[in-house]
C-alpha cells in the first residue's frame, strides 16, 4: 500500500465512523456542537499519531502476550499528557470536554490501529495511518457535531442561523446523537454503493 | 518486520516494567511542567468570574483579601470582597447548590454592600444541554428570569411556581430551583447568617482551602 492510500484509507474508505463504527461512545457523547466534535477529534488525532508511532518502534520487543497491557500503557501515557496540556493552555475546550479526554484510552479507534496496523508497520506508514484515521475521526465528528448543532439550537460552529426557539432540543440531547449518527452512516451508504 | 521476542516470563516482566516505567516518567516530566500553567488558568477563571459580577472599578485584589466559611460535607463558601480606598463596594461569593438535576452546580454571584444581586456567572454545571444549561444567560441582567436588583438576604428567591417572583427556565424548573437556591445560599452566608441556611455552619476562616 502506499503511503498516499494508507493516509486515505483513514479518510474515506475505512472511516473509523461511518464505515468501521468504532469509538461510538465519544462520538454519541461530545457531538453537541461542531466546536466540541473538532476538539475531540483534534485531541484523538494527536493520541493517534504519538500511540501509532510509539507502537511501531516497540512492537518487536513487546512479547505478544502482553501486547495490550504494553500498548495500553503507551495509550494512557499520551492521554495523559493531552489531557495535561489541554489543561493548561486550551482550558476553555477542555472544560467543555470533560470526562471525555480521560476516556480516549478505552476509545477503540486507537487500540484497533495500534493493534491492526502499528504493530505491523514501519513507523512512517504508521504516523501517515494514524493521521488519516485521526482526521477522518475528526471530520466525521465535526460533521455530525454541526448536524445536530444545526437541527438543536439553530447554530452552526455557535454562529446563529436562526432563533433557537425553533431548534429540535431533541437533537442536542443523547436521543438526537443516535438519530443523525443514524441519517449520516444512511447518506455515506447510499453514496458509497453508487 | 524483525522477530518477535519470545513470551518468556522473564521477557514479560521486564518489557511490563519498562514500559510502565517510560510511561510515567514521561508523564511525570509533562506533570511538572503544566502544573504552573494549569494553576495559572484556574486562577484567571477565577479572576475573570469575579471582574464581571462586580460591577465598576475596585482598587484591591479580592483574591487576596478571601475568606471563607465551610458549608455542608466539607464544601466551601468563598467570598471575594472588591474595595475602593478601604471601602467594600460589592462581594463576589462563590457557591453552590446540591439540588440541581445532575450533579452540583457552582456559581460566582456579586452583591452589592446593601445585599442586592448585581450579577452572576456559572463556573461548573451538569444540566441538560439546551434545558437547564440556559442559566447562564436566563437570569442575567435583562434576562427573562432577571435576578440582578434582588435581595435574596431579606427576601429567598423562588420560581413563580413556588409563589415566587423568578421566571423559571422553560421546561428547567428543577434546575432554576437549583440555581436561586445556590444564591439564596451566598445570600444567607453573606449576611454572616451561618446557622439558618441548611447546615451551613460557622465562620471558620481558612487561607489554604482550594476547592476544584
Amino acid at each position: 500500500m502506499s503511503n498516499l492510500s494508507t493516509f486515505t484509507n483513514g479518510l474515506f474508505k475505512e472511516n473509523p465512523i461511518f464505515v468501521l463504527l468504532l469509538g461510538m461512545c465519544p462520538t454519541l457523547g461530545v457531538t453537541t456542537s461542531a466546536v466540541n466534535g473538532a476538539g475531540m477529534g483534534l485531541a484523538t488525532c494527536f493520541v493517534l499519531i504519538l500511540s501509532n508511532l510509539a507502537i511501531s518502534w516497540v512492537t518487536n520487543i513487546i512479547p505478544d502476550k502482553i501486547r495490550i497491557p504494553g500498548y495500553i500503557v503507551i495509550i494512557a501515557a499520551f492521554v495523559t499528557i493531552v489531557d495535561m496540556c489541554m489543561a493548561a493552555y486550551l482550558p476553555g475546550l477542555h472544560a467543555a470536554l470533560g470526562i471525555y479526554i480521560p476516556l480516549i484510552v478505552v476509545n477503540c479507534i486507537v487500540l484497533g490501529r495500534a493493534e491492526a496496523f502499528a504493530s505491523k508497520n514501519k513507523a512512517l506508514p504508521s504516523m501517515l495511518d494514524g493521521l488519516g484515521m485521526g482526521l477522518g475521526f475528526t471530520l466525521s465528528l465535526t460533521l455530525l457535531g454541526a448536524v445536530r448543532e444545526f437541527l438543536g439550537s439553530g447554530k452552526v460552529f455557535s454562529i446563529p442561523v436562526y432563533s433557537e426557539d425553533y431548534g429540535m432540543l431533541i437533537f442536542v440531547l443523547a436521543p438526537g446523537a443516535f438519530l443523525a449518527l443514524g441519517y449520516l452512516i444512511a447518506v455515506v451508504n447510499r453514496f458509497k454503493k453508487a | 518486520m524483525g522477530k518477535k521476542l519470545a513470551s518468556t516470563f522473564g521477557n514479560m516482566l521486564v518489557v511490563l516494567f519498562g514500559v510502565t516505567l517510560l510511561a510515567s516518567a514521561s508523564v511525570a516530566y509533562v506533570y511538572t511542567l503544566t502544573k504552573e500553567p494549569i494553576n495559572q488558568a484556574r486562577l484567571n477563571k477565577q479572576a475573570a468570574a469575579i471582574r464581571e459580577v462586580i460591577p465598576g472599578t475596585f482598587d484591591n485584589d479580592p483574591m487576596a483579601d478571601k475568606w471563607s466559611k465551610e458549608s455542608e460535607g466539607g464544601r466551601v463558601l468563598e467570598f471575594y470582597p472588591a474595595k475602593k480606598n478601604g471601602e467594600t463596594v460589592g462581594t463576589a461569593v462563590k457557591t453552590y447548590t446540591q439540588k440541581g438535576f445532575s450533579g452540583e452546580i457552582w456559581l460566582m454571584v456579586g452583591f452589592l454592600p446593601d445585599g442586592k444581586v448585581t450579577g452572576y456567572t456559572v463556573l461548573e454545571h451538569k444540566e441538560t444541554p439546551g434545558l437547564g444549561s440556559k442559566m447562564d444567560v436566563w437570569f442575567v441582567k435583562g434576562g427573562k428570569g432577571d435576578i440582578t436588583g434582588r435581595i435574596p438576604a431579606e427576601n429567598p428567591l423562588k420560581v413563580k411556581q413556588d409563589q415566587g417572583e423568578v421566571d423559571a427556565i422553560t421546561a428547567a424548573t428543577i434546575s432554576s430551583r437549583a440555581f436561586l437556591d445556590a444564591v439564596n445560599r451566598a445570600a444567607a452566608a453573606l449576611q454572616g447568617d451561618a446557622t439558618s441556611y441548611d447546615s451551613t455552619s460557622g465562620a471558620t476562616t481558612s487561607e489554604n482551602t482550594e476547592s476544584n
